[in-house]
């Protein structure tokens, strides 16, 4: 075979190889994300988390905002303790509620967080005072059944 | 009386030190091609010439090859998923499985019986007929003229192969997935997206390609350069390179992921 000939190949197809890569990397997988260099870190604290996961979304009004960077559990208040990473380009003032929510009946666990009113933001370090467990399905069914059976006894 | 039984231990141990034996050969072997691996850098055109054989000469089978599996996914993964009614998630499916196993294995053992096989035939055959110890007779390293470039052009090309067949597949699950059956175009791509992760997913498979490309042209090279000089040790020596590349990738895929699985 000719040099020439040869060597258009080969550089065809390392490019196509690359070009693959490339593809994967943009096309099917999420390049973007958040890099721990424009993020700010704050804290939450919650009864229970149900099935957060560490990397799961931090949404507000269902816009990704940042990602759970880690879950420990708090050996003196027996609370699990979140922490949060947030883009910089988000505030959210002192008396954001955050919540650990379901995406869909059966979907992943995500924290949202909800804005107030309060005219100071939350810095770097600070901790989110107000929090909402996780729905636990037998704590809910348990609830209904009990107000259930009260009714009952009420009716007599 | 004892004969049998002892004569059978013997063979036991026979076979046993034999193995060892050829794996350390096998070591010896790919320390040496390293070493040597200079003359394949300053004299690129040797190892462009390999990138050709190995590489460009097996796109038509890993191109093919990975669009089916991709199609095949997506039909089988729409028929379970319909089940729950999440075809949205098919786009899901078929990237990680892809990206993640199928890429990776499948393109090596493609990669073992198209390219592994023809290194070790053509070494072996270069062997038996003395034209390895032709090279050494003019002072030319048969390991750095012949060995190292094969060797580092099956190690480029195994990851670029991979990403190509993983890119085909892919593509293959959107034909079938969108195109045929009609899932949701939008949410086939954003779901993907938001679940196929770069560090996680896509560079983890692209370590187990490069150590499955490593892994092969050892495999196929030592089983060649170590072939006995006859028609029928050429012979022997190809299936071996196919069978023990095959084996070998199956049980390194295994132990990487086990490495690279994030538990619950």
């Amino acid at each position: 075979m000719e040099r020439s000939t040869l060597d258009l190949w080969v550089g065809l197809f390392v490019c196509a190889g690359i070009g693959a890569l490339l593809i994967l990397a943009l096309k099917v997988g999420n390049m973007s994300g958040f890099s721990a260099t424009d993020t700010y870190t704050i804290y939450a604290q919650f009864d229970n988390i149900g099935g957060l996961k560490p990397r799961a979304p931090i949404k507000s009004a269902g816009v990704v905002v940042g990602r759970v960077a880690d879950i420990a559990f708090d050996n003196n208040k027996f609370l699990a303790r979140v922490t949060m990473s947030i883009d910089k380009h988000y505030k959210f003032p002192k008396d954001t509620t955050a919540s650990v929510l379901t995406s869909g009946l059966l979907g992943e666990q995500y924290i949202g967080l909800i804005g107030g009113g309060d005219t100071a933001n939350l810095g770097p370090g600070d901790t989110v005072k107000l929090t909402q467990s996780a729905v636990v399905l037998e704590n809910l069914i348990s609830q209904f059944l009990y107000s259930k059976a009260a009714e009952g006894d009420t009716k007599k | 009386m004892l004969e049998r039984p002892i004569a059978s231990v013997r063979t036991i141990g026979h076979q046993s030190i034999d193995s060892i034996l050829r794996l350390g050969y096998a070591a010896r072997f790919i320390t040496l091609t390293l070493l040597h691996s200079g003359m394949s850098f300053r004299r690129l055109r040797l190892t462009i010439r390999e990138l050709y054989f190995t590489g460009v000469l097996s796109l038509i089978i890993i191109l093919v090859s990975g669009l089916f599996v991709g199609m095949v996914l997506g039909f089988q993964g729409f028929h379970t998923l319909q089940t729950y009614g999440s075809e949205s998630a098919l786009g899901v499916l078929v990237a990680l499985s892809l990206v993640r196993e199928l890429g990776p294995v499948v393109s090596a053992l493609l990669f073992a019986s198209r390219a592994g096989s023809a290194m070790t035939a053509e070494i072996g055959l270069m062997k038996a007929t003395e034209q390895l110890s032709a090279m050494e007779m003019m002072a030319v390293d048969p390991i750095a003229r012949v060995v190292a470039p094969r060797f580092w052009a099956g190690f480029i090309s195994m990851p670029l192969l991979a990403a190509m067949f993983s890119a085909m597949g892919v593509f293959g699950g959107y034909l079938v997935g969108v195109v045929l059956i009609g899932v949701d175009e939008g949410s086939f791509w954003s779901q993907m997206q938001s679940a196929v992760d770069f560090r996680e997913d896509i560079l983890n498979g692209v370590i187990k390609s490069i150590v499955f490309g490593f892994a092969v042209t050892w495999i196929a090279l030592f089983e060649g350069y170590d072939a006995p000089p006859t028609a029928e040790g050429v012979s022997g020596a190809t299936t071996r390179t196919v069978v023990t590349s095959s084996l070998v990738i199956l049980g390194l895929d295994f132990v990487l992921t086990s490495f690279m699985f994030r538990g619950v």
